[in-house]
């Protein structure tokens, strides 16, 4: 019964979006503000509805209700609870939900923080967000339905991928999604300023807040995506290039590349046109990754041809809103002004550089992700594009704009003097070069690419600190705390999410210069020293889980004679799927993580072991959160707080008085 | 004598618990092995490099990686061999030939292309306007359209 209420929500939230999408915008068309008046009930009833189909597939799950498909095809009556309700999303249908449901909450926020919006705005956002949602709705009642019962019903589920049934794995696709999705309401602002025609600054402002919010989603959930994969897959990487991962960093670099270039549309008035492409551009690689990663395209070619429903739904939804857009786009722009000019040596010269630089190393993300699929679809052969790939494009386009991203900040708006630059930046520079090849050969190895990672990093630090001290000089105040209080919030996220690029940047040059690893065949009582610890391996147990049994080895692990830690890593068989999964153990640190997987079991009770040594690793999730943080920063700002609570200091009188009159 | 033997048995035996060995016996054949598996596929895992992997088969293609080290293979030998056999799949780094040239220009292309367009761009928008930066007038009405709040819920 549960499971058809949640089927009929879905159905009725597809009428409801119908209505959302279409009358909104003909009534901000016409100027019926009686047709615009719907977009705002609809979006709060379709996020109402949606919430009643989430609901509905998570009590089926928690009432192990084996009647319905996609339940006894993703749990298991052994599956703990908390497992069981983070396998909604653990497959296809259910986190289509999931995205549905993430994008309606999307729209639930727009309607609580869209009352300072002209009416006829609001209800192209909700429209177009409506119209966004009637696809995927259209979806999953048509081919992906996750409410279809299986009857008979099964006996018993088939489980959920073991890899999947981790701490981690319970919150990363909400917060991926939360950041995929929220790109759909900078797209919304983008197509309803494009539809209206009002492509302007206030545009700018009002999308901003949105679209830093979504990136600061998409960022810890890039993150905490990598973080599982460090510990969960057992061998210690923590990025692999795989097109799962790319089809979420490439919306993360058109995203970012967004925020950048909405700063100087809000500020100046330039780049709109570019802005519009860029927010188009970011909504539809997140519905790439959506296609690329739910399709099943990635796991063969073939197999997506030969059951080709889903995948073609995907498609022509793919080729109806980018086409759509991009039509819409190019029938609009030529018409939208320039903004003010500025040269080419200037903040806005110097970030529209940064946007190229994001751009084509998004380009080349896009590029080796579809390429092999491409081949293969037109049968030229099978490859195979990797890491080497990745790292010898990337690379070399990422450290310029990195460069550029520590100058950017000093450049005056409009013009900018390169000798000028030179003389406030050359000490900066002069400490990151000198610090750079040193710091290494103190270190006791240089390698070029380490005296580069670092010199990034060390730049981006010295260049920041230069920055805010310029910036303490010029500010009000008599004291420095004063002063201090006076640098606005925005200009704080601005230099906290930068560094928290350099610290990224350290983690990930330590880690790929200085990390060691040992694979040994341990026989209980050996020891094996890596980065001067020391593991003693004191044999294995069997331990029995919720839902597997498994062999647990315990290491004693120490530093110069005193113990620091013990490390319990384990082997998992799980029954159901009979899948074996290697848990590894991890001490973190500031400086290093130790982490211990076990291989095979070889005789006597000896096993093969995989020790390593990450100098700086935690660094590389560390920087994800401070840029994240930054993001937070940057949005509380004074001015949106005060546009959200509407009480502008800086609206005119005349215009509250006609606001009191109308009110 | 049996005093010393009883010595030897006590000083050793921190060292008879043991360093643990390492699964490869030449550190130096293990050091080649690592540096090309990174860039070598494991064909029957979803997207892991051969390095990584755990997968049996994983293992016996490092252990017919290992034999040809020591047979004294150059790395090309030993690529060409495993080309050879399982095709370009096998190689994280693909070969540049005619399929895959816009693979390797393609990102370096797009800069340029980006570069150019941006560049000619900005020199045509230099030209076409004159100043007109955001005017006051536009400032006080985004400002307006900002404050109207209160009365548009």
């Amino acid at each position: 019964m549960i499971p058809e209420i949640g089927h009929f929500a879905l159905i009725l939230a597809l009428c409801v979006a119908v209505v959302q999408g279409s009358l909104p915008i003909y009534g901000a068309a016409v100027g019926n503000s009686a047709l615009m008046a719907i977009a705002k009930p609809a979006a709060r009833a379709q996020f109402l509805l949606i919430l009643i189909a989430f609901c509905s597939l998570g009590y089926a799950f928690a009432d192990k209700d084996f009647s319905v498909l996609y339940v006894a095809a993703t749990s298991n009556s052994q599956l703990p609870l908390h497992y069981r309700l983070a396998a909604i999303w653990g497959a296809h249908e259910g986190s289509l939900l999931l995205w549905t449901f993430i994008l309606t909450l999307w729209m639930f926020a727009v309607t609580l923080f869209s009352k300072h919006l002209p009416e006829t705005m609001r209800s192209r956002i909700l429209g177009v967000m409506g119209l966004v949602s009637m696809g995927f709705l259209l979806f999953m009642l048509t081919v992906s339905n996750p409410f279809e019962r299986l009857i008979p019903a099964a006996p018993d589920g088939r489980d959920l991928n073991p890899l999947l049934q981790d701490p981690g794995m319970v919150i990363h696709p909400p917060m991926l999604y939360m950041g995929y999705v929220g790109f759909s309401v900078a797209f919304a602002f983008a197509i309803a300023a494009l539809l209206g025609g009002n492509l302007d600054a206030a545009w700018a402002r009002w999308s901003r807040p949105w679209t830093t919010v979504a990136w600061c989603f998409l960022t810890v959930g890039i993150a905490m995506g990598s973080g599982w994969a460090y510990y969960e897959l057992g061998w210690g990487g923590w990025w692999f290039w795989d097109p799962v991962e790319n089809a979420s960093f490439m919306p993360w670099l058109a995203g970012t590349a967004l925020v950048h270039s909405l700063a100087v549309t809000d500020k100046r008035g330039g780049f709109k046109v570019w802005t519009v492409l860029l927010a188009i551009m970011a909504f539809s690689l997140s519905l790439l990754g959506t296609f690329l990663v739910r399709s099943g395209v990635l796991t063969s070619v073939h197999a997506f041809a030969t059951d080709p429903k889903r995948g073609l739904f995907i498609l022509a939804f793919l080729a109806i809103v980018i086409g759509g857009s991009l039509a819409l786009y190019a029938w609009r722009a030529p018409r939208v002004g320039l903004g003010g000019s500025f040269a080419m040596v200037s903040r806005e010269g110097m970030l529209l550089a940064n946007n190229v630089l994001l751009v084509a190393a998004m380009g080349s993300v896009l590029l080796g992700t579809l390429y092999p699929l491409f081949l293969d679809a037109l049968d030229l052969g099978k490859i195979s594009v990797g890491p080497p790939y990745f790292d010898s494009v990337f690379a070399p386009l990422m450290a310029p704009a990195i460069f550029l991203m520590g100058i950017g900040p000093f450049a005056q708006w409009k013009k900018a003097e390169l000798p000028e630059l030179a003389r406030r930046l050359k000490w900066a520079f002069g400490v990151s070069v000198v610090t750079a090849l040193v710091l290494p050969l103190v270190m006791g190895k240089w390698t070029p690419l380490l005296s580069l990672g670092l010199l990034l990093a060390i730049w981006i630090v010295t260049t920041a600190v230069v920055g805010l001290r310029e910036r303490l000089a010029h500010a009000d105040g008599p004291s420095l705390s004063g002063r201090v209080a006076a640098v606005p919030r925005s200009y704080w996220g601005m230099l906290v999410a930068h560094c928290g690029i350099a610290v990224f940047i350290v983690g990930v040059t330590m880690v790929k210069g200085f990390e060691s690893e040992q694979d040994v065949r341990m026989n209980v009582g050996e020891t094996a020293t890596i980065g001067g610890y020391t593991f003693r391996f004191d044999g294995t147990q069997d331990v029995v889980g919720p839902n597997y049994t498994a062999a647990r080895g315990t290491f004693h692990v120490s530093w110069d004679g005193r113990e620091t830690t013990i490390l319990y890593p384990e082997k998992r068989r799980y029954p159901v799927q009979n899948q074996i999964m290697t848990e590894a153990a991890i001490d973190p640190g500031l400086l290093r993580d130790l982490y211990v997987s076990l291989g095979e079991p070889l005789d006597d009770g000896a096993w093969s072991v995989r020790l390593y040594h990450k100098p700086f690793v935690d660094w590389i999730w560390g920087g994800c959160l401070i840029m994240a943080l930054g993001g937070v920063l940057a949005v509380s700002d004074r001015r949106y707080r005060l546009a959200w609570r509407q009480q502008e200091p800086a609206v005119v009188p005349s215009a509250r008085t006609v606001r009191r009159k109308v009110a | 004598m049996i005093w010393s033997a009883l010595l030897i048995v006590l000083v050793s035996g921190p060292v008879w618990a043991g360093e643990a060995r390492p699964l490869g016996e030449d550190p130096a054949v293990e050091a080649r092995l690592k540096h090309l598996a990174i860039e070598l596929r494991c064909l029957v895992c979803q997207n892991q490099t051969l390095a990584d992997s755990n997968a049996p088969l994983a293992e016996d293609l490092r252990r017919e990686v290992r034999e040809m080290i020591v047979k004294n293979m150059s790395d090309k030998e030993i690529i060409d061999f495993l080309v050879e056999r399982y095709g370009d799949f096998v190689l994280y780094r693909p070969p540049l030939k005619a399929t895959t040239t816009l693979l390797w220009v393609g990102p370096f292309v797009l800069l340029i292309v980006g570069a150019t367009v941006l560049v000619i761009t900005l020199r045509r928008r230099a030209r076409k306007v004159v100043d007109a930066p955001v005017t006051d007038e536009e400032h006080r009405r985004v400002e307006q359209l900002l404050a109207q709040g209160g009365n548009r819920s």
